[in-house]
């Protein structure tokens, strides 16, 4: 890893659950402006690694650094940005669109997170960047399961995060949002921003990702996509645990 | 347009007496002030604490404040400071025992909270008879002095600015925690502060309504606003706006039917929020009938 620190740097990072490893020793270095999948499956420490990296977990072995610096200095600075899968977050919840791109800004805001001019022209602005511009009033219930991830998207360009930690992005997505989400991703890139991206559908991964991970309490290999992409390597992380219920 | 008001176009003059007469009288003035104020506050919390999925912690918080106002009582001290502090104290032990044991928090609560009202009840059996349990327990509205309510003013105002100053922390904490502990902000506190205000809006409403019944000030103005909106801040005035209703219908009959103001306020607001359920129903029916999937499911909430 030459040039500029990683923008994701774990070493050696042990995280327990009581008597549970959820992740092994693991070391994983992601380049500022690369993305990178994260490929395992459900129960593979995927989102414990997120949770690592933004301070959620504290791991009882290793170091975790973001962007050159602390965990816990990039989270005040809010320089990362969690895109959780749309069905964790509460479908009822009285809130319309623009309100949660909103809260993408919070820390960028004052006490009583009032928006000024320039928040609500950066929501508007990520709102078209993902296509749902015209949908900004709705209640974020009344959105497919696409649109709904879009709008979490949505937040973390608002934000103006410069590494993006993606949970299973195109999980129950339908076809346009997956590729309105994928365009975005790119662009993102594009201007240097860093990807994560978790996910168990290797389908999408050769166009997004440059690099991946596997990933099964330790990372099994790890480098160029279609590298790491072996039947053999698959097999060792898909083929190791009992198959799972759907 | 109170229902008071609506109901005196349509009934003699007699009943117009009966409407007036009450407000005439000091002591009730000071009740619907009190009332007003405290259903106001509990309203305003009541809208996250139905999001957050909190109800059972109002529940417990507002039987567990029984002790300390005994004591307060006992030691004669402003009930308030006896209240908020084994409110906060039962919140803590909650928290404690759920965080340190395999416990889960329903049972955590169920325990703190019958143990520390049975603590006051034990207390109120073996103290003189200036305790009146049933005073505590149910409420004395109509018997508040003029200390009473410049208490539950202050605090209520007070409660009920903090809330809506930081309305929009509370709002992201109830929706997505993760994502408010991800940007930096500091999530355990506003954690503690919306347990801080649920303290003093118990002991508010306590006043008003007693021990036994402030949780429902704390949970049914915020459900009936859910009902019938599906946006927060509409939340946040239609809960109050509702609450404020009830509060001055329920001590208006009270003095007019000659029962309980406490039990009469409670008892609209549970038929406030039937009438929304009904709305609710209607409005998914009619949707659905119309053949709007989108706004069935908006009616359906």
């Amino acid at each position: 890893m030459s040039g500029p620190a990683p923008a994701l740097a774990l070493r050696g990072v042990t995280v327990r659950y009581g008597d549970v490893v959820a992740l092994e020793e693991v070391d994983l270095t992601v380049g500022a402006g690369e993305a990178c999948g994260l490929v395992g499956v459900n129960g593979s420490g995927k989102s414990t690694l997120f949770r690592a990296a933004v301070g959620l977990v504290r791991p009882v072995a290793g170091t975790v650094e973001v962007l050159g610096g602390s965990v816990e200095r990039a989270r005040r600075a809010g320089l990362v940005a969690y895109v959780p899968q749309a069905d964790d977050l509460d479908r009822d919840f009285p809130v319309d669109v623009a309100d949660v791109v909103l809260m993408g800004r919070y820390h960028l805001m004052g006490r009583r997170r009032r928006p000024r001019p320039a928040d609500r022209a950066a929501v508007a602005a990520a709102l078209e960047r993902v296509g749902l511009a015209d949908l900004a009033d709705r209640q974020v219930g009344r959105l497919s399961g696409g649109q709904r991830q879009r709008v979490l998207l949505a937040r973390a360009l608002a934000q103006e995060a410069r590494l993006l930690l993606l949970d299973e992005p195109f999980t129950g997505v339908d076809a346009a949002s997956e590729a309105a989400v994928t365009a975005v991703l790119r662009d993102l890139v594009a201007d240097g921003c860093t990807l994560v991206v978790s996910t168990h559908d290797l389908t999408m991964l050769p166009a997004l990702c440059a690099r991946a991970a596997l990933l099964h309490r330790r990372v099994l290999a790890e480098g160029p996509t279609a590298e790491v992409l072996t039947p053999d390597n698959l097999a060792r992380t898909f083929g190791l645990d009992p198959p799972e219920a759907p | 347009m109170t229902p008071v008001v609506l109901a005196a176009r349509a009934v003699p003059a007699a009943w117009w007496d009966l409407l007036v007469e009450p407000w005439g009288y000091g002591f009730m003035q000071r009740a619907l002030l009190v009332t007003v104020v405290a259903s106001v506050v509990a309203a305003l919390l009541s809208c996250w604490l139905v999001l957050i999925g909190w109800s059972l912690m109002g529940d417990a918080v507002s039987h567990a404040v029984l002790p300390g106002v005994v004591l307060a009582y006992l030691l004669g001290v402003p009930f308030a400071a006896g209240a908020f502090l084994f409110g906060v104290g039962a919140v803590a032990l909650i928290g404690w025992v759920r965080a340190t044991s395999r416990v889960k928090e329903d049972a955590a609560i169920g325990v703190v909270f019958t143990t520390v009202f049975a603590v006051g009840v034990v207390l109120v059996s073996v103290t003189p008879s200036q305790v009146d349990l049933s005073h505590i327990l149910f409420g004395n509205v109509l018997g508040v002095s003029d200390a009473d309510v410049w208490q539950v003013v202050v605090l209520g105002a007070v409660a009920a600015a903090v809330l809506v100053l930081r309305r929009r922390d509370l709002t992201l904490y109830a929706f997505d925690r993760v994502h408010a502990q991800v940007i930096g902000l500091p999530v355990r506190r506003i954690g503690v502060l919306l347990l801080g205000l649920l303290a003093v809006s118990v002991v508010v409403a306590l006043q008003a309504v007693g021990v036994i019944l402030a949780v429902a000030m704390l949970i049914t103005p915020g459900a009936t606003a859910y009902l019938l909106t599906d946006r927060i801040w509409r939340m946040l005035w239609v809960a109050p706006a509702i609450a404020a209703g009830c509060a001055v219908v329920g001590v208006w009959a009270s003095y007019a039917l000659d029962v309980a103001s406490a039990g009469l306020v409670v008892v609209c607001q549970g038929l406030a929020f039937g009438a929304a359920y009904v709305t609710a129903r209607v409005r998914h029916r009619r949707a659905a009938r119309a053949g709007r999937p989108g706004k069935a499911l908006a009616a359906r909430r």
